[in-house]
């Protein structure tokens, strides 16, 4: 192994030139799939921030209009989904798949208040525990609300961490917070826990448990959606299938046509996840295809330069094979050349590509544009994943084969008789 | 009996066929010290390459060392050359860009002989050549006839059945070419290794003991020399 290193660095040593300016085309190409890959990843990243802040087995499911008459009762009657319907979800047909169930009402306008500081138009939102992971709250102090919140309709909240700041007068003690008590409207409510609220979205919504809403304001049973998380399903088909039942469960409760599409409206996470994978798989398709033919060029041109280093040392290739080196030898030495440039230039070209991906990320990533009020970001973390790098990494070797092999070949052929031919 | 030629023939065809070996019986001893001799055109190249397995024969057989040298894959012929014969050429035929040692290393390397061991038998090689402070001089700063000696070395050092030498003196001054004929003979003589030098200088042909003259395809005779009185300006010097 030692002596081909040996043999491969006396060859390129004596071309630095030529050799340099090939491995440039190596290392632009790979530059590029990396950046372009990086930049891809950045803008899916920022696509998908959002879809990051609920789990994706889930479904909600929430009140509509009926589209056609049905059991004698007409068109377009409003549907009300009620807390009863969560029981639908328990039966038997069910219980082998879905696992958690919650829902959620919510009041708005309220303004809540801590001392001398106040936030106004926030909103209370009823919930169960189970939230905590269906909607994937990330708690920064304390505890979500639990069963016992539930079953003694306690008063108590959980506010976001842009509130807690505040109260805080800046810090991030939020610690301090737990215990204390805050007035939302005339109400007093015992701060339980801190969430993370997101940023970009003006986040206002305050946590308090279902039935301690339900109780206070006297509500009915009916409630803004069902959200409910399951398993056990993998491909679109099964996705559909599963929300089809679940409709024609919710359309039998309330007496609608089985197969009416509008009574319930149902926003299946899972399959939109799905589609936004595939979405996201064919954009990063893209994205490498056009990089690797940026890199094909690159390659092209190590393949042109081996063929030049090999008719110029036919003389030598027929010198060793008159003193015994076999077509493999020859054939193996030339590979492992073109091997070593393409994957040496490449990780050149890999690493500056990593280095731009941090620089974008350290300007444009950090900018945020503003749409319909909504501040979003261009770039999230437009980089590339330890996957890619050896995603690149194997592309460089095949790459580096694929130059070399025809050089190779070539150099294998040379007769030994060339070596008795004076040059 | 080392080496057995019966009935080799050899055929070019480029464009229009070329018989250039037409019948060549020839048998060689172990420790002999033959040379080929004719002029160009003779077949006296092809008959070396055919020696040397660095070409194929149409008709006829060649023994070497017993094994029947026909019809051999690529990678055999590689291993018997590699085994059975030490080259020595008229341009040397050293690698520029490798040391002299590695140069002498290289037969070796290619017998996957380990990197320390294939060192110490080069440097040996090198010192019985009177070449061990140039071990670490490339090509490019050596003599011809300093050159040819490291040749030979490389040539020595996978103890072939055969030396095959073509004009090892075609590129060297007349005081250096009987320097190397003097080595190739004190080989034979007091190392019994096997030499065969095609040339087509009377004075070099004049070294070996038997010389064997080709004309045309053929073997025109082969002529006992063990009294090195061929040539008549051969006798203390090549004549240049």
């Amino acid at each position: 192994m030692r002596d081909l290193f040996i043999e491969i660095w006396e060859s390129i040593r004596r071309n630095k030139v030529r050799t340099s300016l090939t491995g440039l085309a190596v290392a632009w190409g790979i530059f590029m799939l990396i950046v372009l890959v990086g930049a891809g990843n950045g803008l899916l990243n920022a696509f998908l921030s959002d879809s990051d802040s609920f789990a994706s087995n889930t479904m909600m499911v929430g009140g509509g209009r009926t589209s056609k008459a049905y059991d004698g009762l007409k068109q377009g009657r409003r549907i009300h989904v009620k807390d009863g319907d969560m029981d639908i979800l328990r039966r038997q047909e069910f219980s082998d798949r879905v696992d958690l169930i919650s829902t959620s009402l919510s009041k708005n306008g309220y303004t809540m208040t801590y001392g001398r500081r106040y936030f106004t138009n926030v909103s209370l939102n009823g919930t169960y525990p189970s939230d905590v992971e269906m909607n994937r709250v990330k708690m920064e102090a304390g505890r979500f609300i639990n069963q016992k919140d539930i079953t003694d309709k306690r008063k108590v909240i959980i506010i976001t961490h842009l509130h807690a700041k505040n109260f805080l007068v800046g810090s991030t003690d939020y610690d301090r917070l737990l215990g204390q008590s805050v007035k939302v409207g005339n109400l007093s409510f015992t701060i339980i826990g801190v969430r993370h609220g997101d940023e970009n979205r003006d986040d206002r919504e305050l946590y308090v448990p279902y039935t301690t809403l339900k109780s206070i304001f006297g509500l009915s049973d009916e409630v803004d959606d069902i959200t409910f998380s399951f398993h056990g399903l993998t491909t679109q088909a099964e996705s559909d299938a599963f929300e089809k039942e679940v409709r024609t469960a919710f359309n039998a409760a309330h007496r609608a046509a089985p197969d009416d599409n509008s009574a319930v409206w149902i926003w299946n996470r899972f399959s939109q996840n799905l589609q936004m994978e595939k979405a996201q798989s064919i954009l990063i398709t893209a994205l490498w295809i056009i990089g690797l033919f940026t890199l094909v060029s690159g390659v092209v041109g190590v393949s042109n330069i081996m063929l030049i280093t090999v008719k110029e040392r036919t003389h030598e290739f027929g010198i060793r094979k008159a003193l015994g080196a076999r077509p493999g030898n020859i054939l193996k030495l030339i590979v492992a050349e073109s091997v070593l440039i393409t994957a040496f230039f490449g990780y050149i070209g890999m690493l500056l590509g990593m280095i731009a991906c941090q620089i974008l990320d350290a300007t444009v990533g950090q900018s945020k544009m503003e749409i319909f009020g909504q501040s979003v970001k261009m770039l999230d973390n437009p980089t590339v994943g330890l996957g890619t790098a050896i995603g690149a990494t194997v592309v460089l070797i095949v790459a580096g084969t694929i130059a070399g092999i025809f050089p190779a070949s070539q150099a294998a052929k040379v007769k030994p008789i060339e070596a008795l031919r004076a040059d | 009996m080392l080496i057995e030629l019966k009935g080799v023939h050899k055929t070019y065809d480029n464009g229009q066929p070329l018989h250039v070996l037409k019948g060549i019986d020839l048998q060689i001893e172990k420790g002999e010290f033959v040379s080929i001799m004719g002029a160009s055109g003779s077949g006296k190249s092809t008959l070396l390459n055919i020696l040397g397995i660095l070409d194929n024969y149409d008709e006829g057989e060649y023994h070497l060392a017993g094994k029947l040298i026909k019809n051999l894959s690529e990678r055999e012929s590689a291993t018997y050359r590699n085994r059975m014969i030490g080259f020595v050429f008229q341009s040397f035929n050293l690698i520029g860009f490798k040391t002299a040692v590695e140069n002498v290393e290289l037969p070796l390397f290619y017998q996957g002989v380990n990197r320390h061991r294939r060192h110490e038998a080069a440097m040996a090689y090198l010192e019985k050549m009177g070449l061990t402070d140039w071990a670490s001089h490339y090509p490019n700063e050596m003599s011809g006839g300093q050159k040819q000696r490291v040749a030979i070395a490389r040539a020595l050092i996978t103890h072939p059945e055969i030396i095959l030498a073509d004009e090892p003196t075609g590129a060297l001054d007349s005081k250096t070419s009987v320097e190397v004929m003097e080595l190739l003979t004190r080989l034979n003589r007091e190392d019994g290794v096997t030499i065969i030098v095609v040339t087509h200088e009377s004075g070099v042909a004049n070294c070996a003991d038997k010389i064997v003259h080709i004309k045309d395809g053929l073997i025109e005779r082969v002529e006992d020399n063990r009294l090195h009185h061929a040539s008549q300006f051969g006798t203390d010097t090549i004549m240049k």
